[in-house]
């Protein structure tokens, strides 16, 4: 027999229960849509963590308190207050180091006039729109001398002025209130849009990172250092001349463990990526366990099918056809159930993927060995799971599969 | 005249659990090519199973099976599955039509499993012919729910003729069906055993649909008890003629 005329044949079957198909492909169809729009959300995170990378620049290092790997229990990073700002004077004189910013941070309740608004507050130094090549669009950033004196001014981020003056407006000089703290409007920040991980960089805003630690959070250590390595190539030795000199400065005897951490930025880029790959490995699996289910699905259907058809299958091996026909026939029945609901579930985690991306902001990306595995996947889950029934069809004796009732 | 089947000493046994089921019991048969014979006996007396192993569905248990010279005991599945496509017409009691398929495409069926397969205008053009030669035509597009039981046993024997058989095997073909509807199908396989030459194995164990062949083999507990040949033979064009009402099915 043709193949043509099979697929005519397993199209025609497949219509004739058109509820029972759909539900069935329904299956695959979400299996195979999970399965991409995990591999895309995978891709898209690995994606987006390279051009992170290459935006923050290869020689960036950051310098945060503890040290989890060596401490068994595991702490958020900067929950432990061995850094404080005399670290960060010393590292500027560490060879090799170019920038150092010291970093504190909290949240707070922001009211300028009759409007509010909640964004991260990020104690910074003065070094920061350096490190972050990112400059000011009105007024200017705060002052070594505001660092110093823990002055109360505030750079806005551009979605903070333009929830809190509106857009456009010039807050330079306006006063404005941080929790229960008054702070004067220094600078607006330049428009940076996205982060890579679909983060609003400009809702936020920068003051001294003393005056967070002093006037906000009355606490004596920061969470991070920010350090810019003055050439890209000493990166890594610029970090390890850091960590002896702070080992030296915490009093750290030799085979004690590090109370703090200094990373390159290609480490932390390493470390997420191995994250982030751990992650979509994971969601995958799960996918796949729901392709599986599908595959099951399909299989039971198919031996239901067999069991119904007993007599057409014995009267078309009574009129000549040959096991390997009546195999081929519920065979490629079980494979156009799967591939239908594999291209139909390609299309569901395309348009899953692009809708995540467009409503969170997630960044997703489908490459085409995605589909083409998922493809082949389908396929051979249809073979796979159609072939039991198929061969117990094909086995069926030609009189007793007349006579069944 | 040429012998089509040969059967030497056929047996047939069941073992169902314990129980050995006796079918035939040593079956000497020849049947010549062009002959028209009726296979009648008791329920229970072999007769499906007899038609089954000419057939070529089964296989006996023991004894030989000559068709057209050919041992057919000694055949894979897959030779005995082309002997049934291109020998062999079968038509079952129970019509066995595919439903929700229209009688052309259930016609056209045992061309799909051809060893040479055929475009599928000249298939439908084959199965078009034998659907004329057993006056539906007409219903070509109808599915078997829409049809009679006489004419879906038509569709039935439209199917066998497909590929030119040279055997007709027919169980109980008249059995679900009224006097009249049986004539006409009884006309139908005269009809294709006269101008075509085709060799028909009927069953049944109404005796006088057997008067319609030429011999009547009788069964009993598996043997054959007696063989004769039909001295007035029953002509069904006559008597559809001599009925009151011309037939317009
Ligand atoms: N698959 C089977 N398993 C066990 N016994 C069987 C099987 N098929 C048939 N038999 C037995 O073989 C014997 C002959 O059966 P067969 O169907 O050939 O009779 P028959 O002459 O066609 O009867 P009927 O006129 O009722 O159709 C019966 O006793 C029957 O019970
Ligand atoms: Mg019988």
């Amino acid at each position: 027999m043709s193949f043509v005329m099979i697929f005519r044949i397993a199209f025609k079957a497949l219509s004739r229960n058109k509820l029972r198909t759909a539900l069935t492909m329904l299956g695959m169809i979400i299996g195979v849509g999970a399965v991409i729009t995990m591999v895309a959300l995978g891709n898209g995170a690995q994606d987006a963590i390279d051009s992170q990378i290459q935006s923050a620049g290869t020689n960036m290092i950051q310098v945060s308190a503890g040290n989890f790997a060596a401490q068994g229990v595991r702490q958020g990073q900067g929950a432990a207050s061995t850094l404080v700002p005399e670290d960060a004077a010393a590292i500027a004189e560490v060879e090799g180091v170019q920038y150092v910013a010291p970093a504190s941070n909290t949240r707070g309740q922001m009211i300028a006039g009759n409007l509010n608004w909640n964004a991260q507050v990020q104690g910074t130094d003065v070094d920061f729109p350096l490190i972050r090549a990112w400059p000011t669009q009105m007024g200017a950033f705060f002052t070594p001398q505001d660092v110093a004196t823990a002055a109360k001014v505030v750079v806005l981020g551009a979605t903070v002025r333009d929830q809190l003056f509106g857009p456009d407006v010039d807050p330079i000089g306006q006063v404005m209130r941080i929790g229960s703290h008054p702070f004067t409007v220094v600078g607006v920040m330049a428009v940076k849009g996205q982060s890579s991980v679909g983060q609003d960089q400009d809702d936020t805003v920068f003051v001294p990172y003393s005056t967070v630690m002093k006037k906000m959070r009355n606490i004596t250590f920061v969470q991070q250092i920010t350090v810019s390595a003055a050439s890209a190539t000493d990166t890594s030795g610029t970090a390890d001349r850091i960590a002896a000199m702070l080992r030296v400065r915490h009093k750290i005897q030799t085979g004690d463990p590090d109370d703090f951490m200094v990373r390159t930025m290609d480490e932390i880029a390493a470390v997420r990526k191995e994250t982030t790959q751990t992650m979509t490995a994971l969601l995958s699996g799960i996918a796949g366990v729901s392709l599986l289910v599908g595959g099951i699905g399909i299989m039971n259907i198919m031996l239901v099918s067999v069991t119904e058809r007993t007599r057409e299958i014995g009267l078309r091996m009574a009129i000549g056809a040959r096991g390997r026909d009546v195999l081929l026939q519920f065979l490629v029945e079980a494979v156009v159930l799967s591939l239908v609901g594999g291209i139909v579930g390609i299309a569901l985690g395309y348009g899953l993927s692009q809708g995540l991306t467009a409503w969170r902001q997630w960044p997703t990306s489908i490459s085409a060995d995605a589909v083409v595995v998922a493809f082949g996947f389908a396929a051979a889950t249809g073979v796979f799971f159609g072939f039991y029934p198929a061969r117990k069809a094909a086995a069926l004796d030609p009189i007793e599969a007349l006579r069944f009732e | 005249m040429s012998t089509v089947i040969s059967v030497k000493s056929l047996v047939k046994t069941y073992v169902v659990g314990e129980v050995e089921v006796h079918a035939l019991r040593g079956v000497n048969l020849e049947v010549q090519r062009g002959e028209f014979l009726a296979v009648t006996g008791p329920s229970g007396s072999g007769k499906s199973t007899f038609m089954h192993i000419i057939g070529c569905l089964d296989r006996p248990t023991s004894g030989q099976y000559f068709l057209d010279d050919q041992d057919v005991s000694r055949m894979s599945k897959d030779e005995l599955a082309a002997v049934r496509n291109t020998k062999i017409g079968f038509v079952f009691q129970g019509f066995n039509l595919l439903s929700r398929t229209t009688a052309i495409d259930n016609v056209e069926l045992p061309l799909l499993y051809s060893g040479k397969p055929m475009k599928g205008a000249a298939r439908h053009k084959r199965a078009m012919d034998v659907l004329q030669l057993v006056g539906l035509g007409d219903r070509a597009d109808h599915h078997p729910n829409q049809l009679s039981g006489g004419q879906q046993q038509r569709v039935a024997i439209a199917r066998a003729l497909i590929k030119d058989p040279s055997i007709l095997l027919a169980d109980e073909p008249t059995g679900n069906l009224d006097t009249k509807t049986s004539i006409e199908v009884m006309g139908i396989f005269q009809h294709l055993n006269r101008e075509q030459g085709i060799t028909v194995v009927l069953i049944t164990h109404e005796h006088d649909i057997a008067e319609y062949g030429t011999r009547i083999v009788s069964f009993r507990d598996g043997k054959v008890v007696a063989d004769k040949l039909v001295t007035r033979r029953r002509l069904a064009q006559d008597e559809l003629a001599a009925l009151p009402v011309a037939s317009a099915v």
